[in-house]
């Protein structure tokens, strides 16, 4: 059998599935003694170039309370046409198309390497893709002309059938009427008003009765009905008009800029439930800085009330923190299903984190949409994937299903409870729980959720030996070639009992999706709780699963031992700890909650990039080679690359920036040393073409003042207090009183042998 | 006496039998109310008479000369005071006591009870008999010579015929007993012959044969003839107290009419005309103080020269009586019309501007008064005493100027405010909202694009025409350009903004549907100044028609649109004005929602005045908010049903702005009329944001205001704008005692934002006598600005009181005022004659016009829109205005001389004035008729219509063609010359005679009975004088 890590890797490539375990505790007492919860980092849409989907719609279990869609992991009876479904064990008749199935001829869901599976659904009408900017106004002149330009050039990138809409937003909020000719139309609303969804239709004329959708169509595409409104206009149409529009955008004229963001984005919502019901669309905001009037205002427009630092927010001194926090949850129980790009430049969004976390797709902070950051970004988001679509999916709908040893605790990721109990729906939560079913808005073939489970098998009832627990996740979306799909994936693990098994199943322990999971839950309750709270319910965890997995002797640190799969653990938790996730000083809460939002978001290597960044060294005494993130590395004659998923950092130590500006790179002699120099920026181009959002790129030297980003991320194992005492050879000292991974790991140690604890 | 009058009457009485159904339904009714008096009164009128005939004796032989002589010159005069007052005075004012008020039954009463015993008749023809012997006795006295018999001869109807023959035969009579009369019939009853005996005068038992003759003869064919003209009308039509008795309409048409010859009764077109002939066209200097200005109707140069120009100020009486008792005996209201901002011929010095820099205008310490030729300096120059509180104030040394050996400053001539009783004052920042300098103003164009206004292609019209009318926007004489600067707004059951701005190359549209919260959606771009957005303004006023070509949107909102407009104004921190063309009932859900609530059933009820206030209380927050916010509300109203004006229009009233109303409006026949008033009230001199404040002197202060204004306290008067049209009228009442020598002095200062942005003061002074002596005041009265406070008091009172009860009080009013003269200033008479002050022998005409005004007749057939909308316009008329709206110009075309420049002397409003050879124009400011007899000349109607015969003329046309030929020329000029200056453009409509549109023409022979049960001025005449009887009793 191949190794563990193998088989992870595999499944992760085939299934897009990472599991914390990957042989499960068959008992409830078991798994709750395994610290690290059974949970997995699922990425829906993880992009399958040699899966091609299927053209017809997935077959179900009758049971009307489990659904379950026929998988490789069913029994099947050929003779009689019948198959048992492998969570309720309901006995099923293949549907008559699939009359001629036998051993030799399997539809493709039965073959064991179609365990992930995509169907396109041809139900319901077609919707186009919906993209509704949302744009603030309240802008420096030259910014606006530089989001004018973008938005302009943003149009090209669209599908030319896409419906467009825009919203503008100041002290008033416009939503524009694209289709009129002549004079340019939009309509006014006041941003001090929140309004309900009925009344923004009402008032924007969209309240004729809607056409009752008919569920349930056959199959054939029904006649194209010419869906179209006032407001949202396909791309092709209105592309002059729109640009026309873009360009004769004026900025907030009245005196001091009010931005009502809150109602514009309820009036967004509202202008999509009342054109385009329960379809997928795109609200993207653009906004230069915090609401500052209506509802979800965070600051007063009176400049002395300054906007709020995180110790306001702690100290729950923040006026408008309640009410703002309020009226996003109510944007967020929108009723249609939309997906949202938010764009964001300036300060001010953390009381949009609910938002930005549930529903919101992409979150970018700049300091100005006059940056290439936010060009690059921006453009990024129409990026096409392999196959020519966009890298984008609409309106989607995960569900999960899970055999009955097994309930689902909850999920964590960007995504809204669709509140769907079942029975596989654990009463514990962890992460947004109590359902079965979430909506995901803005799913991208990166996204990934975080989901837990619970084992609720009892430890008296044991499972038989061989058995398998399974997992089943059905991604419903809307394709960007506005195709419906229906993504399977249907995953199994083995059953192990932890008294006797337990070699097995720390073997088969992921420590990297371990870690990105637990810090997901370690962001998610950071949320809610206080940051030193979080800090020690972590440490807690590590120490407990110290004391669990560690080979060591009662009270002696130094025969403490983790094996191979636990070895690299308390590492990601030492960064974990030091991150801008959870850490606050000197972030503000724009940034945190920016920071936050992205890492709810990204799959487990970009997560782990974001928990422990990466450090490659380029010198002459050898290839670049990744070295250790210490302060160590930091030698006066080499070149560091750091990757910290959010800033990509070149750093040239002493020596070389003492060569660079000598020149030597210009110098024909030298031009060994212009390689060298080179080959970081290459690299860290190739990473800053791949990467959303765009990092930001910084390019300094030793002493530089932007050092301070690398040198706030490397381990200080050398600091002001000991450097005498480590000799001067090597590294940089990093004036820091935080504790080195190695007082981190002795104290671990320690912690975890004391038979105190 | 009364008995033996009542002898005489029984010839009368062969018409009691009609007339028996007057008395019982007169009688009586009226008895309850203010006839009531008239009624009661009878019995006491058996002694009354015995003094009128001695008093009598006086006027009558006054008027005996008259008789040979033309109405107007009254050797009259020469008798005692009555001269006095009635120095230009005319026969017709006096009436002989037998006279007592024709219509009014009730008045003859007491001789009529006496009678009716002997009379054959019963107890009610009684009273009509009496009538009947007045209206003769009136015929006879008053009889001018020949006039009437021209007139009469020059009707062409054949039925008439043998009431000309009547009326001949009568006209020697009384011309020929008049002689006999004055005297005889003064003081001898014998003499007066039938006079005599109607007036109840005993002695008259002997009638003269011709008079015998005549109430024989009169029931005959004298009375068929009159039927014929009078005829319809009568019919339907009510008492002479129409209005206030609608249960009983009587008869008393016949008869009385037969027997009074209008011409007897003063007539207000002698008296327009006398006044045209002494004051017309020469200089009247206003260099002293109490002096009376010519009527209004005259043509004159006016020179301020210490006082008021009347075009400015025109008050009820220039001399007030020195104490309250005085005042409240009299009840001659005591007010002032001001003008602050009426146009000045262009032959007249306009108003000098006063800039004292940053020291601001010069004010009394004490009361605030504007430094004005009332401050007398005293101490050498360097203190003044104003005049107004006699406060001693010290001089700026800046203003110091020594004195003259007369005690007057040596600049006195050369400084506007010492001389002048009008000017300007730069007025200074403490005088600005917020203390800020003003922003130039801005009008706002709110346009209702509801299917219906798009449907009958008004939209098109309005924005075809504003693309000229905007380079006309008015502007400070010395400057190139306007300063004002335009919006443009859309609606229907949403507002759209545009956004104008020159920058751009399309205008844009900005939708708000927030209609329950109204907001303006943009600040930059949407008010600009039209030369530098011209294109865009065009570009936006082109697309306007054709954007909403195809709505079906037929909902409209009222009061958001001007709450968006004013937000807009108070937005961009200016004054201005809304030009809001309107069609429909507001019945969207929107604030100020309408319903439709015209209710015929609440007419003569108690409940009839909610028909005049707004439906909902949100119109008066919001006009409240227009004037705070200096935004003037112009409605243009183009309805085809009930639009409810009392509420719309609220706003309009409150703001100062103007309503116009276009019913079932046509492109091709009311438009020209819509854009002349368009293009006018566009062009208009206006004062923005303004207040009144009017100061006096001690002893009596400011207590009422009635106009298009806003009063927020009892002192100060807000008007949101101010235009050339716009009057207010004041009442004063006493506080104390005034003292003859100082005078009553008053001072109308307007703080206002000018047309360029200029704060100003526009101060106007005027002074006017005190008097102990009654006769003075009543010597001095106006009788047309009376009129205009009577309009608008009682338009007013019409909010809180039943019509009736505010009829009842205009008629008491008069007849107190009358009846007080006299008691206290005329020469003793016999008391069943009536007596007028000179200053005032148009007043019954007059307030018998008003009376029977759409406003205060309650009757199904007018609608109540119209009701609403006349009230409104004469809140805030002038004293011309007003004049010609309630008795309207009545001008023969037929016989005109062509080669004279002068329009034709009008003639009374009354149908016996026209004649089928004859073709009339009539106007009252509001509508005009061209009234074409059946035999109008056919060289006329060639020459005006260009068709050959009267058959041919089309009465659809409401313009009349340009044609090269000098009837059509002349008559043309003397349309415009009607025109001119008046606020509303009158349409013209041509009534061709006995065609259906007739009717409408006759409700404005306002002499005569109307059809809507209004008096004949005969029977208000009679009317008062019965009433006059009962309070001198």
């Amino acid at each position: 059998m191949a190794t563990y890590l193998e088989f992870i890797q595999q499944n992760e490539e085939r299934d897009g599935v990472r599991f914390s375990w990957n042989v499960w505790p068959s008992s409830r007492l078991e798994a709750t003694r395994m610290v690290v919860p059974l949970a997995c980092l699922l990425t829906p849409l993880r992009e399958r170039p040699d899966l091609p989907p299927v053209q017809y719609e997935p077959v179900l279990c009758s049971r009307p309370t489990c659904k379950a869609v026929l998988n490789p992991l069913c029994q099947v009876d050929y003779r009689a046409k019948l198959w048992a479904c492998n969570f309720c064990f309901q006995r099923n008749q293949f549907p008559p198309a699939y009359a001629g199935i036998s051993e030799v001829n399997q539809p493709a869901e039965l073959m064991p390497q179609f365990s992930t599976i995509e169907y396109i659904v041809q139900r319901g009408p077609q919707t186009p893709l919906i993209f509704l900017y949302v744009v603030d106004t309240c802008l420096e002149e030259e910014d606006l002309q530089a989001l004018k330009e973008s938005l302009q050039m943003s149009l090209s990138l669209l599908p030319a059938d896409a419906l467009v809409g825009l919203i503008t937003f100041g002290r008033m909020i416009q939503v524009h009427e694209l289709s009129c000719e002549g004079i340019s139309k939009s309509y006014v609303f006041r941003g001090t008003k929140d309004l309900t969804a009925k009344q923004i239709q009402d008032m924007l004329g969209l309240s004729r009765p809607a056409v009752p959708i008919q569920q349930g169509r056959p199959l054939q595409a029904p006649e194209q009905p010419v869906i179209s409104s006032r407001f949202l206009q396909p791309v092709h149409k209105i592309d002059m008009n729109l640009t026309d529009l873009l360009g004769e955008l004026q900025r907030d004229p009245w005196p001091r800029p009010l931005r009502s963001t809150g109602v514009a984005l309820s009036i967004a919502v509202g202008l999509l439930e009342g054109t385009f019901p329960n379809t997928g669309a795109r609200i993207m905001l653009f906004t230069g800085g915090p609401p500052t009037q209506g509802p979800g205002m965070v600051v007063g427009d009176e400049l002395k009330t300054p906007i709020r630092s995180w110790h306001d927010i702690e100290k729950d001194n923040a006026r408008f923190m309640k009410k703002a926090t309020k009226v996003n949850a109510v944007s967020a129980g929108g009723e249609s299903t939309h997906s949202s790009l938010g764009l964001l430049c300036g300060r001010g969004c953390l009381n949009k984190r609910e938002c930005w976390h549930t529903e919101w797709g992409h979150m970018v902070m700049g300091d100005s949409f006059n940056t290439s950051l936010f060009k690059q970004t921006f453009q990024r988001v129409f990026n096409k994937g392999l196959n020519g679509e966009f890298r984008m999916a609409f309106g989607a709908n995960l569900e999960v299903k899970t055999s009955r040893e097994l309930k689902i605790a909850g999920a964590i990721g960007p995504c809204v409870s669709l509140n769907v109990k079942g029975p596989c729906v654990s009463e514990n939560e962890l992460g947004i729980g109590g359902t079965s079913q979430w909506k995901i808005c803005g799913l991208d073939p990166c996204t990934t959720l975080a989901i837990y489970f619970e084992v609720v098998n009892q430890h008296n009832a044991p499972i038989p030996q061989g058995g398998r627990g399974a997992v089943q996740f059905v991604t419903q979306y809307q394709h960007s070639s506005t195709q419906k799909r229906i993504r399977v994936t249907t995953i199994a693990r083995n059953w192990a009992d932890a008294q006797s098994q337990l070699q097995h199943i720390e073997a088969a322990f992921d420590q990297e999706a371990a870690a990105v999971l637990m810090a997901r839950l370690g962001v998610y309750r950071a949320e809610s709780e206080e940051g030193p709270d979080v800090l020690r319910w972590l440490d807690r965890q590590l120490i407990r699963l110290c004391q669990k997995f560690g080979q060591y002797n009662k009270d002696d640190p130094n025969s403490f031992r983790l094996s191979e799969s636990f070895s690299l653990y308390p590492q990601f938790m030492f960064h974990l700890r030091r991150s801008p996730f959870l850490q606050v000083f000197n972030n503000s809460p724009d940034e945190s909650s920016y920071y936050r939002h992205h890492f709810a978001r990204q799959d487990l290597t970009q997560s782990l990039i974001m928990i422990q960044p990466i450090l490659y060294a380029y010198s002459f005494h050898g290839p670049p080679e990744p070295v250790l993130l210490d302060s160590s590395s930091i030698l006066p004659d080499r070149i560091l690359l750091m990757d910290t998923f959010f800033q990509i950092v070149i750093y040239l130590g002493e020596t070389i920036a003492q060569w660079q500006k000598a020149g030597y790179q210009d110098m024909p002699e030298y031009e060994n040393f212009k390689h060298l120099l080179q080959a970081p920026l290459d690299d860290a181009q190739e990473i800053l073409q791949t990467r959303f959002p765009m990092p930001r790129y910084v390019h300094t030297e030793h002493g530089g003042s932007q050092a301070r980003f690398l040198l706030s991320k490397v381990n200080p194992s050398q600091t002001h207090n000991n450097l005498y005492a480590w000799g001067q050879e090597s590294g940089a000292p990093i004036l820091t009183d935080d504790v080195s991974l190695q007082v981190f790991m002795d104290h671990l140690k320690k912690l975890a042998v004391s038979s105190a604890a | 006496m009364s008995q033996q009058g009542y002898v005489t009457a029984p010839p009368f009485s062969q018409s009691q039998p009609r007339m028996g159904g007057f008395s019982a339904g007169f009688g009586p009714p009226n008895s309850s109310l203010h006839y009531g008096h008239y009624g009661d009164p009878n019995s006491s009128h058996a002694a009354a008479p015995q003094p009128g005939l001695s008093k009598s004796t006086v006027p009558l032989g006054s008027s005996a000369p008259l008789g040979p002589l033309p109405p107007g010159t009254h050797q009259v005069s020469q008798n005692n005071f009555q001269s006095g007052p009635s120095a230009a005075g005319q026969q017709p004012h006096r009436f002989q006591s037998p006279l007592p008020p024709n219509n009014t039954g009730p008045s003859y009463p007491p001789g009529s009870h006496q009678s009716q015993p002997a009379s054959p008749n019963t107890v009610s023809t009684s009273c009509t008999t009496q009538l009947a012997n007045q209206l003769n006795s009136m015929q006879i006295n008053s009889y001018g010579p020949g006039a009437i018999q021209s007139s009469h001869t020059s009707s062409g109807h054949p039925q008439q015929l043998p009431l000309m023959q009547h009326q001949m035969t009568l006209q020697p009579g009384p011309q020929i007993p008049p002689p006999a009369n004055n005297f005889s019939g003064l003081c001898a009853q014998s003499s007066l012959s039938s006079i005599a005996r109607q007036d109840g005068i005993p002695g008259s038992g002997l009638p003269n044969p011709n008079l015998q003759q005549l109430p024989g003869q009169t029931p005959g064919p004298g009375y068929h003839p009159q039927q014929a003209n009078y005829g319809p009308q009568m019919a339907g039509s009510q008492l002479s107290y129409p209005g206030a008795f609608p249960g009983g309409p009587a008869q008393l048409s016949g008869p009385p009419q037969k027997k009074l010859d209008p011409d007897s009764i003063p007539s207000p077109i002698q008296v327009i005309e006398n006044d045209k002939a002494s004051r017309g066209g020469q200089m009247y200097a206003t260099n002293t103080r109490g002096q009376v200005p010519p009527l209004v109707t005259t043509d004159c140069l006016i020179q301020d020269q210490g006082h008021a120009s009347p075009r400015y100020i025109r008050c009820t009486t220039y001399c007030f009586p020195s104490s309250s008792d005085m005042a409240k005996q009299a009840r001659i209201p005591l007010a002032a019309v001001i003008q602050p901002f009426a146009i000045v011929p262009s032959n007249e010095t306009p108003l000098y501007v006063v800039n004292h820099g940053e020291t601001g205008p010069i004010r009394c310490n004490r009361c605030k008064a504007y430094m004005c030729p009332f401050m007398q300096f005293i101490e050498g120059g360097r203190r003044y005493q104003c005049g107004f509180c006699n406060c001693i104030n010290e001089v700026p040394p800046f203003f110091f100027q020594h004195l003259d050996h007369i005690g007057r400053r040596v600049d006195h001539y050369e400084r506007p405010e010492l001389s002048l009783g009008s000017y300007e004052y730069v007025a200074t920042l403490d005088y600005c909202r917020n203390n800020k300098p003003p922003n130039p103003p801005a009008y706002i164009f709110m346009i209702d694009v509801s299917y219906r206004n798009i449907n009958s292609g008004l939209v098109k019209l309005i924005c075809d025409e504003l693309k000229t009318l905007l380079d006309k926007l008015p502007r400070e004489e010395q400057e190139e350009s306007s300063a004002i600067r335009v919006g443009f707004v859309t609606y229907n059951k949403v507002l759209h903004f545009f956004n104008v701005k020159s920058n751009l190359a399309q205008p844009q549209m900005m939708v708000v549907s927030d209609v329950g919260e109204v907001f303006v959606p943009l600040l930059d771009g949407f008010l600009v100044n039209f030369q530098e957005s011209r294109s865009v303004v065009n570009n936006l006023l082109d697309q306007i028609p054709e954007m909403f070509a195809d709505t079906n949107e037929s909902e409209t909102i009222f009061a958001p649109v001007i709450q968006a407009g004013m937000e807009a104004l108070k937005a961009a921190e200016c004054a201005g004005k809304l030009f809001i063309f309107h069609s429909s009932l507001p019945t969207a859900e929107a604030p100020g929602k309408l319903r439709n609530r015209d209710d015929k059933k609440l007419l003569s009820t108690d409940k009839e005045k909610t028909l005049f206030q707004p439906q909902v209380n949100s119109y008066e927050s919001l006009a409240r908010d227009c004037v705070a916010n200096g935004c003037c509300v112009n409605l243009f109203l183009f309805p085809n049903q009930y639009v409810d004006i009392a509420s719309l229009g609220l706003v309009t009233m409150y703001t100062g702005g103007t309503l116009y109303k276009y019913n079932n409006f046509q492109l091709n026949s009311d438009s020209p009329q819509f854009l002349t008033d368009l293009r006018r009230d566009i062009e208009k001199k206006t004062g923005f944001d303004a207040i009144m404040r009017v100061r006096t002197s001690t002893g009596f202060r400011a207590t009422d205001f009635f106009g298009a204004i806003y009063m927020n306290n009892t002192t100060d008067v807000e008007m949101a704008a101010v235009d050339c049209d716009k009057a207010v009228t004041v009442e004063f009442k006493h506080d104390d005692k005034l003292n003859e020598d100082s005078g009553a002095l008053i001072q109308c200062a307007v703080l206002y934002t000018s047309v360029s942005g200029q704060r100003r003061l526009r101060i106007h002074n005027i002074g006017l006598n005190c008097s102990t002596q009654l006769a003075d005041v009543y010597k001095t009265c106006e009788t047309d600005a009376l009129i205009n406070f009577f309009a608008k008091s009682a338009f007013k009172a019409i909010l809180s009181q039943p019509l009736k009860v505010v009829r009842e009080i205009l008629v008491s009013q008069t007849a107190h005022m009358l009846a007080c003269y006299r008691k206290n200033c005329a020469s003793p008479s016999a008391v069943s004659q009536l007596i007028l002050p000179d200053a005032m022998k148009v007043l019954p005409v007059y307030m018998n016009c008003l009376l029977k005004s759409t406003v205060l007749t309650g009757r199904p057939e007018i609608p109540t829109d119209e009701r609403a909308y006349h009230r409104q316009l004469v809140m805030s008329m002038g004293v011309a205005d007003t004049q010609l709206f309630f008795y309207p110009q009545l001008l023969p075309i037929h016989n005109l001389d062509l080669k004279s420049d002068a329009v034709p002397a009008a003639v009374r409003c009354s149908e016996e004035r026209l004649s089928e050879g004859g073709a009339f124009i009539l106007a009252n400011g509001l509508s005009m008729f061209l009234w074409l007899g059946v035999s109008t000349p056919p060289e006329l109607i060639q020459g005006l219509f260009n068709v050959p015969s009267f058959a041919h003329i089309s009465a659809e046309a409401t313009l009349l063609p340009d044609l090269a030929n000098p009837y059509s020329k002349k008559i043309k000029s003397i349309v415009e010359h009607i025109q001119s200056q008046k606020p509303y453009t009158m349409k013209l409509m041509i009534v061709k005679q006995r065609e259906q549109p007739e009717m409408l023409f006759r409700q404005f022979l306002v002499e005569d009975k109307s059809i809507h049960g209004g008096a004949s001025y005969v029977d208000f005449l009679c009317c008062v004088h019965k009433e006059i009887c009962q309070l001198l009793n």
